[in-house]
């Protein structure tokens, strides 16, 4: 504090707290604390509140083991993000390779420039392009039929599929650029010592290149499973009537079963999840804060 | 206008580390006075104390008698030119002169006015209009100069800022430097591990080591009159010559070294019986005509000559010692000897001086 | 270094991914100018352009895209002041402290934007505050704030320290050396990230769905759009932020470039 007074002097040190106080505590932290103790309340009427009804009570927790579906949908929402996050890494490793150690300065910038523009447009515009090509009747199937290769239409949006084909495009590029920053980094020459020694192409990658680059497969990992886990906009779009993600649920108790205690105790098992699983990869792969933060 | 500057006993520690150990003294007023000592003894720690950036842990710093103690680095009557200059590089020549005037609220067309006088004070009047980056090393210079000028301090502090200079251009600088030190007459308190620049451009010299205050004295008594054996190893080439002290009588002492045993003057701190060491100058250690007359003498065989031009320096011992050093003045005589002619070499008492083994005595 | 196989799978790999990667652009384009009642490619009905008129004409669309200026507007406001001063506080601090408070920090960049927004509507309806897009903006600002911050951070940490001191030696206070010496430095990187946090604001869903009130923004107009009676109008808006967005990678690209080369 000594330090940052002489830096800046009172005024400046005054507002830089209360700024960083203002976002922390207002923002951040309060928040979540209010949302978890509210999802301990019961909901009531407004004529019980205050009357011994309103006690503190795990009973919201409880409704998501009684109740079968919601518990299927919680096992699905993290089997789908799993293998979303999964699916991403084998789609972008051979990119991210090619930008970092094959392709020429020039090659590189206009792969990234190409890489990042659908991302700068909109999720839901982007999952809604998907969601015609699945379609039925869509262009997936009138090409493939067009060639041959089928004679009559597939239904790809069934089940989990078209969720988690979205899910695989709307997050790749948080996986590319995690993991080309990470093989970036290797030696060259490590690569070609492998091969001089006669290492095969496969085990080049599998002894080499991937221990090296497990730092950026982490980051990209915590990055994937939290944007698909908590992604409400691809499950609506592209899900099959039947196949429910757990944020719809968690819309429904809000909006329509007007139940917002009940909503919380979601929300917040959903939060429970995403920080077990990045506190579980920062673990396994010894990764900090700072190094998600790039 | 200038003030006098009053470190009583300051100590700075880092964590546990001591960086500056009670160091006391005062720099006069108008006086260029320079901090000589190895990297990291301390020198930028006093100097940041002194300009407000740092407190000290202990003691008190005054500036014109009045104690700085809370008052922060915009309120001293002090200008430090730093290390790396620190020149603004999003301004323009003219405005980096200006700032201190800026923002003191003066007049833009005063503040050019006096900017474009300074950079004429330091020859400089046609950069005004340029950017940092396209000046060299010794324009930079001046331009950090002329900005610290523009305040108008009492005191000037600078941390080496020679150090990133060519020799050419180092060497006009502190002729500049002094130069602009006399006419504007502001205290200069002035940072170096170069003794050279120490000694030619100072009216006075502190010498430090790990963060002691070794000695404060003109640069001639630095030389000549070393205090301890650190200032006169660092301070100059010497012969040195380690061993017990026999005899003392009055300002002079026997030691009894590997080489000989020798009279010599005695510094302060040095008793009967202490394990001390004797420095003498390479040009006091004489040869020929010269030794055989002299007090002290020391006999060992010829080792290699160097020509210097206006001296030459000629190296007398046997292999695996550190060879003696005795410079004289060009003599086409001794580049003639050959490897392993015997020597004399001698110096007179009043040119040795005995200082306590301190610090060096592991050495 | 590779061999010749495996560079042409790998070729052949990239165009496959390309082409999969623009797919849905080019299907979006496509559909905006088909003639079919639904949002689709095939069948070609022809030609037309009036999706884009019923766009025009469309009053809650307008009424969207002001709300979302507005929200990203008030964003940038609150943000980017914000995350400068903590980026501040933060690149002076050491130890235990400045490690707890990066961490708080850098959380709300991984916590999924539905809990941010539940949250957020939480807390304030608690406190007497009701949703409505005022809500949404502080929703988005509590994750904008930590990229704005983690931005100028970066910044500072590659600033030299020295200068605040030769300013603050030559006499200047600490609000003139924050004014003329440390924000035109950050110049650059606060007006990046002063579009960033418009653009992370007028793209955000999840967070601005919990707490709209009844209030409309683009996001969530689009996604009513396909929701309930589906029409190709949506491709028409769809369209028209890729031209602006493609238009502003170029351009962000095109000057970054030049500001690299100074
Ligand atoms: N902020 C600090 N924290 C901890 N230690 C420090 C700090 N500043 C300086 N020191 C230590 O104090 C000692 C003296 O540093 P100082 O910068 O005063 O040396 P110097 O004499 O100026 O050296 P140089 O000639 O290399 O510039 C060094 O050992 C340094 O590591
Ligand atoms: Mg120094």
């Amino acid at each position: 504090m000594k330090a940052v007074l002489s830096r800046y002097g009172t005024t400046l040190t005054g507002m830089m707290v209360l700024a960083t106080f203002i976002w922390l505590a207002v923002m951040v932290v309060l928040p979540y604390l209010v949302m978890v103790e509210f999802s301990f309340r019961p909901n009531l009427l407004p004529a019980d509140l205050g009357t011994e009804k309103d006690h503190l009570t795990a009973d919201n927790y409880g409704t998501l083991f009684r109740n079968t579906i919601h518990i299927n949908v919680f096992i699905r929402t993290i089997w789908g993000s799993a293998l979303a996050t999964f699916l991403c890494l084998c789609v972008s490793y051979p990119v991210a390779y090619f930008l970092a150690k094959m392709a020429t300065a020039k090659q590189a910038a206009v792969l990234l420039l190409l890489l990042v523009i659908p991302f700068w447009i909109n999720e839901i515009l982007r999952t809604f392009a998907w969601f015609i090509i699945l379609a039925y009747n869509g262009p997936l199937n009138g090409v493939l039929q067009m060639f041959g290769f089928i004679d009559k239409p597939i239904r790809w949006i069934y089940g989990s599929n078209g969720v988690i084909a979205g899910m695989v495009y709307a997050y790749i590029v948080f996986m590319v650029f995690p993991v080309y920053n990470a093989i970036e980094t290797l030696d060259r020459n490590q690569i070609e010592a492998a091969r001089d020694l006669g290492a095969s192409l496969w085990r080049i990658h599998a002894r080499v290149v991937l221990p090296h680059a497990k730092p950026g497969i982490a980051v990209g990992c915590i990055m994937v499973f939290t944007a698909a886990a908590g992604s409400y906009i691809v499950p609506a779009i592209l899900g099959a009537p039947g196949t429910r993600w757990f944020t719809e649920i968690i819309y429904q108790w809000f909006f329509e079963g007007q139940n917002w205690q009940q909503g919380s105790a979601y929300a917040f098992l959903l939060l429970a999840l995403c920080i077990a699983f990045v506190m579980g990869m920062m673990r396994v792969f010894k990764v900090g804060l700072a190094d998600i933060a790039k | 206008m200038s003030q006098d500057i009053a470190l009583e006993t300051v100590t700075k520690k880092f964590g546990d580390f001591t960086a500056v150990r009670e160091v006391a003294l005062n720099i006069r007023a108008g006086e260029f006075f320079s901090f000589l000592g190895p990297s990291g003894c301390g020198k930028t720690t006093i100097l940041r104390m002194i300009s407000g950036f740092i407190e000290p842990t202990q003691g008190v710093i005054r500036i014109g008698g009045q104690d700085m103690r809370g008052i922060g680095p915009n309120k001293r009557p002090t200008a430090l030119i730093f290390q790396n200059l620190a020149l603004f590089p999003l301004m323009p020549v003219w405005q980096n002169v200006a700032f201190g005037l800026e923002v003191r609220g003066v007049a833009k067309a005063v503040r050019r006015k006096k900017a474009e006088e300074l950079l004429a004070t330091v020859e400089l009047a046609d950069s005004a209009g340029k950017m940092v980056s396209d000046l060299s090393g010794g324009q930079r210079q001046r331009v950090a100069i002329a900005r610290a000028l523009a305040v108008e301090p009492q005191v000037m502090l600078l941390d080496e800022p020679l150090s990133a200079l060519d020799l050419k251009l180092r060497q006009h600088m502190r002729a500049e430097l002094r130069r602009i030190q006399k006419r504007t007459g502001v205290t200069f308190v002035y940072i170096t591990h170069d003794q050279g620049e120490a000694l030619t451009m100072s009216d006075r010299v502190a010498v430090m080591s790990q963060g002691v205050l070794q000695q404060v004295a003109v640069p001639m008594d630095i030389y000549n009159d070393p205090a301890t054996a650190f200032v006169a190893s660092f301070v100059g080439e010497s012969n040195v010559f380690a061993g017990r002290v026999t005899e003392t009588e009055g300002g002079t002492g026997r030691i009894e070294t590997e080489a000989g045993s020798f009279v010599a003057r005695l510094g302060a701190g040095v008793s009967r019986g202490d394990q001390a060491l004797l420095f003498v100058r390479p040009e006091q250690m004489h040869l020929g005509a010269a030794a055989e007359a002299a007090l002290n003498r020391i006999h060992a065989p010829f080792s290699h000559a160097e020509f210097e031009g206006n001296f030459v320096n000629v190296f007398c011992g046997t292999d695996g010692h550190k060879p003696l050093m005795s410079q004289t003045r060009s003599d086409p005589g001794v580049l003639a000897l050959t490897p392993g002619a015997p020597m004399t070499l001698g110096f007179e008492s009043a040119d040795g001086v005995i200082l306590p083994a301190g610090e060096l005595a592991r050495e | 270094m590779e061999s010749r196989l495996t560079r042409i799978i790998v070729k052949i790999y990239l165009i496959v991914f390309l082409l999969y990667l623009f797919a849905p652009l080019f299907v979006m384009v496509i559909a905006a100018f088909n003639d079919s009642k639904f949002p689709t490619v095939m069948p070609w009905k022809g030609w037309t352009t009036r999706w884009f008129e019923d766009l025009w004409a469309d009053d809650r669309m307008w009424g969207a895209v002001g709300n979302s200026i507005l929200v990203g507007l008030a964003v940038v406001i609150i943000a980017v002041p914000i995350g400068t001063l903590a980026a501040l506080l933060l690149d002076s601090i050491r130890g235990r402290t400045r490690s707890f408070l990066y961490g708080l920090m850098v959380a709300p960049l991984l916590v999924p934007g539905i809990i941010i927004g539940i949250s957020t509507l939480i807390f304030w309806n608690r406190i007497g505050v009701p949703s409505g897009l005022h809500l949404s903006t502080v929703g988005q600002c509590s994750f904008i704030c930590s990229y704005v911050m983690l931005m100028v951070l970066a910044r500072l940490q590659r600033m030299d320290r020295s200068l605040e001191e030769a300013a603050l030696d030559l006499g200047a206070t600490h609000l003139q050396t924050l004014r003329l010496i440390v924000l035109p430095y950050l110049r650059t990187a606060l007006l990046t990230a002063a579009v960033l946090a418009f653009f992370q604001s007028f793209e955000n869903f999840n967070t601005t769905l919990f707490t709209r009130g009844g209030a409309t923004t683009v996001t969530i107009f689009i996604a009513s759009r396909i929701r309930t009676g589906v029409t190709p109008e949506v491709n028409a808006l769809g369209l028209v932020l890729i031209t602006i967005t493609v238009a502003a990678a170029v351009i962000y690209t095109i000057r970054k470039k030049n500001t690299a080369a100074v």
